[in-house]
C-alpha cells in the first residue's frame, strides 16, 4: 500500500487540499491553550503511526505536486538553491541522508542500490531511475543538493559550522515563510534571525546555537514552528511579494474557512558526517480552518492562541491585517470549554 | 550511560605495537555492519571497563574518513597519567568486544581553505592521519609539519613520508631540530589555514607565533585534549541529586560522578566542549581550573566548574547537579 499523491496546486487557482486522513496526522504545534517561544527543541526519533513522526524524513500526499511547484519557482527564479563552493561535501551528504532514508521508510516509492561509489537511485512517484557516482558531481544532472532537494519535500539549509557559529553557506528554499536564502547566504547564525523580535532579549538564540552545534551524528533534533498563509501558497517569499502581500486584504468573514490556513513548520536538525556540516530541513504543512475545527480541540486551543497572541509576534509573523477576522470567525466553535493538555485531537 | 553519543558496539580485530610507546588499536562493528561515515579530526569515546570501574578516554580516529569498515585509533602509553592509556596496552586484545561513541567532531577542518598547513606534535599526529587521507582524496592542497622526540619514537613518519613525499616535513627533538615556524607563518599564501595538534605548550607555541604574524584567529585551529590530571582527593555535595561523593586521586569530578549513577552530558571529556559545564552553589577552598571552555572571568567568579578536568582544594563544595 503506497500514498495517494494528490495532484493540485498551490498558485493560481489554488486546488490544494487535505485528504480527512492527512489532517488527522496534521502537526498541530500548540500543546496549551498560549503560545510564546521556547527553545522546544526534542530528539527527532520515529514517532507513531500516521503521524508526521513516523519516518524521519517524511513523504506525504501532496509530495508529487510539491515538486512541481518547486520546480517552477526554480525556473523563473534560480537563486532560490545556492551552494557555496566550499559546501559541495556538505551536499553530497545530504543526497545521502535523504536517499538512505526515504528507501528505508518507503520502499514501495524510492530504491537506492549502492556498488562502492555506483549509486542506483529509483525515485518511481516522479520517474527518475539514475545511475551515478557517489562524489563525482559530473555524473548528475545538478549538483548533489539540488538534485536530491529537487525531490524532497520542504526547504534545506545546509550550514557550515566554524568559529563556535553556524553559517547558511547552502541551501533550497522555495516554500519558505518569508524569508530570502539569496538575502541571507553566508550570514550567521545571528545575523540570519536578526530580524525576530523578543527572542535576542531573552537569551533564546545563544541558548539554540549552543545546543545546535552540538548536534550529533545519529542523534537529529527537531521544533515546530508555526506561522499563518493566505491560500494555501508555499512560495511566500520576500521576491514574490508583490504576488502574494496582497492576499492579506482579501480576508472576509465569509471566506476564512477555506482561504486562510494554519501553515507549521517541521524544523529537523542533523549533522552531516563527512562535512561536519549541519542541515536543517524545514517541512512546510498547510491546513485550511475548515479542515482545522474539524478537531473542537484544536479549534478551541488556535482561537485563544490566535485571541491571546502578543502584538510583536502577531506583527513579525504577518497576520496584523486579517487577525481579528480570524479570531471573530474561530470564537464560534469556542464554547469556553476546557482543553485537554497536549497537541492531539480528542 | 545516558549522557554523550549514541554508543556502537565494537570489536577489537587486531592491535600493533607502533613503537615503544604507542599501540594502534582496529575496531569492527560486532554485528559487522559498516561504522558511521565521519570526518577527518573526529574522536571516538572509548568505554573501558576496568574491574569494578569505567574509564572513558576520547581517542582521534587516524584511520581514513573513506574506509568505513573499520577505525583505528592510536594510544600512547602514559606511565604517570590515570590509568586509561595502560589499560589500552595492557589488557585490550584482539576479539574483545567493547563499546565506543559515534564520531565527534571538535577539530574539523575548514573546507573554505586554500591549504591547509598542519603542525603535529608526538602522538597528536592522529588526527592528521584522517584529515590528509580525506583531502588526498579529494584533490586539497595541505603541508604536514611533524614533531616527533627521536626517529624511533616517530609513529607513521614512514608511512606519511611513503603516502605523500615531501608534503610532509620531520622534525627530530634528539638532532634539535626545529619546526621554523616564522618562516612558515611569512610565506603561506592567502586563504591557508593553520591547525595544530600536540602538547600544550605547543599549541601556544603555535598560537602565539601565528598571533605575532598577524594571523586572524579564525585561520588558526588547534585541539586540546587535558587528559584529566590526578589530584588530591576531594569531597563534593551534589545538591540537585542529594548526593555526597569523593572524588579519588587518580579519578575526574566527572567520573566520581558517574560512579554515583549520575550522568551529566559530555561530548570531549577533554575541557574543550563545553557539555558538562556545572554551575556552583558554595564553595569554601579553591579551584583548580584545566579547562579551555570558560573564560578568566569565570575561573575567578567561583560560580562554574568543568568536571571533566578541573578539580578542587578545600573545606567544601556544592555543585548544582
Amino acid at each position: 500500500m503506497g500514498i495517494n499523491f494528490r495532484k493540485e496546486t498551490f498558485r493560481d487557482d489554488f486546488t490544494f487540499k487535505n485528504s480527512p486522513e492527512q489532517v488527522r496526522r496534521f502537526p498541530f504545534p500548540f500543546n496549551e491553550d498560549a503560545y510564546m517561544y521556547a527553545v522546544n527543541i526534542e530528539p527527532h526519533v520515529p514517532g507513531p503511526k500516521n503521524s508526521v513522526f513516523e519516518h524521519l524524513i517524511d513523504v506525504d500526499e501532496h509530495y508529487v505536486s510539491e515538486m512541481q511547484d518547486r520546480a517552477m519557482v526554480l525556473a523563473e527564479d534560480p537563486l532560490r538553491c545556492q551552494s557555496l563552493p566550499h559546501m559541495t561535501l556538505a551536499g553530497w551528504d545530504l543526497l545521502e541522508l535523504l536517499m538512505v532514508e526515504k528507501a528505508k521508510s518507503y520502499p514501495e516509492h524510492f530504491e537506492l542500490t549502492r556498488e562502492g561509489d555506483r549509486w542506483r537511485w529509483v525515485n518511481r512517484p516522479l520517474g527518475i531511475d539514475d545511475t551515478f557516482t557517489f562524489g563525482d558531481v559530473s555524473t548528475l544532472p545538478y549538483g548533489p543538493m539540488e538534485y536530491i532537494t529537487r525531490q524532497s519535500q520542504g526547504d534545506f539549509a545546509v550550514l557550515d559550522q566554524r568559529d563556535g557559529n553556524l553559517w547558511m553557506d547552502a541551501g533550497m528554499v522555495t516554500t519558505q515563510a518569508d524569508w530570502s536564502l539569496d538575502f541571507d547566504i553566508g550570514m550567521n547564525f545571528f545575523e540570519w534571525h536578526a530580524p525576530v523580535p523578543l527572542a535576542h532579549e531573552k537569551g533564546i538564540f545563544t541558548r539554540a546555537l549552543k545546543f545546535l552545534t552540538n548536534i550529533q551524528q545519529g542523534q537529529p533534533a527537531r521544533r515546530l514552528n508555526w506561522t499563518m498563509t493566505i491560500n494555501p501558497r508555499l512560495d511566500t517569499s520576500p521576491e514574490n511579494f508583490h504576488k502574494w502581500g496582497t492576499d492579506r486584504l482579501t480576508v472576509t468573514p465569509e471566506n476564512v474557512g477555506n482561504k486562510v490556513h494554519l501553515r507549521v513548520e517541521l524544523q529537523s536538525f542533523w549533522r552531516l558526517p563527512r562535512s561536519n556540516a549541519l542541515v536543517f530541513p524545514i517541512r512546510c504543512y498547510l491546513i485550511k480552518m475548515d479542515e482545522l475545527v474539524a478537531q473542537p480541540k484544536w479549534a478551541r486551543r488556535f482561537h485563544r492562541v490566535l485571541r491571546d497572541l502578543p502584538d510583536e509576534l502577531a506583527d513579525y509573523k504577518g497576520l496584523t491585517r486579517y487577525r481579528p477576522t480570524v479570531v471573530e470567525w474561530l470564537s464560534k466553535y469556542d464554547d469556553g470549554a476546557p482543553t485537554s493538555p497536549g497537541f492531539s485531537p480528542d | 550511560m545516558s549522557a554523550g553519543t549514541t554508543k556502537l558496539n565494537v570489536t577489537v580485530t587486531d592491535v600493533v605495537a607502533v613503537n615503544e610507546l604507542v599501540k594502534r588499536f582496529h575496531f569492527e562493528r560486532t554485528d559487522g555492519e559498516y561504522l558511521p561515515t565521519f570526518s577527518g579530526g573526529a574522536h571516538v569515546v572509548v568505554e573501558m571497563r576496568d574491574n569494578d570501574r569505567t574509564r572513558l578516554n576520547p581517542y582521534s580516529l587516524m584511520s581514513s574518513p573513506l574506509n568505513t569498515r573499520d577505525y583505528t585509533i592510536s594510544v600512547r602509553r602514559d606511565d604517570s597519567g590515570r590509568g586509561g592509556s595502560l589499560f589500552m596496552h595492557n589488557h585490550v586484545k584482539r576479539g574483545m568486544e567493547m563499546v565506543i561513541s559515534y564520531p565527534v567532531n571538535l577539530f574539523s577542518l575548514d573546507l573554505r581553505a586554500k591549504k591547509h598547513l598542519m603542525i603535529a606534535g608526538g602522538i597528536g599526529i592522529t588526527p592528521f592521519l584522517a584529515q590528509t587521507a580525506q583531502l588526498a582524496a579529494s584533490s586539497g592542497s595541505f603541508e604536514l609539519h611533524y614533531t616527533c622526540r627521536t626517529e624511533a619514537l616517530g609513529s607513521y613518519t614512514e608511512a606519511l613520508r611513503e603516502r605523500y613525499g615531501n608534503r610532509v616535513h620531520l622534525y627530530y627533538d634528539d638532532r634539535n631540530e626545529r619546526i621554523p615556524l616564522d618562516r612558515l607563518f611569512a610565506t603561506q599564501p592567502l586563504g591557508t589555514h593553520i591547525y595544530v595538534c600536540g602538547p600544550e605548550g605547543m599549541i601556544r607555541w603555535v598560537r602565539d607565533t601565528a598571533a605575532q604574524h598577524g594571523w586572524p584567529n579564525e585561520m588558526v585551529h588547534y585541539e586540546h585534549f587535558a587528559a584529566p590530571q590526578p589530584g588530591k582527593p576531594f569531597d563534593v555535595t551534589l545538591a540537585l541529586s542529594k548526593k555526597e561523593i569523593r572524588v579519588g586521586e587518580d579519578q575526574s569530578l566527572l567520573e566520581a560522578m558517574e560512579a554515583a549513577g549520575i550522568d551529566p552530558p559530555y561530548l570531549c571529556r577533554g575541557g574543550v566542549c563545553g557539555q558538562c559545564e556545572t554551575n556552583v552553589i558554595s564553595h569554601d577552598g579553591t579551584f583548580k581550573h584545566n579547562d579551555h571552555w570558560l573564560s578568566k572571568e569565570e575561573h575567578c567568579s567561583g560560580k562554574k566548574i568543568m568536571p571533566c578536568v578541573s578539580r578542587f582544594e578545600g573545606r567544601s563544595l556544592v555543585l548544582e547537579r
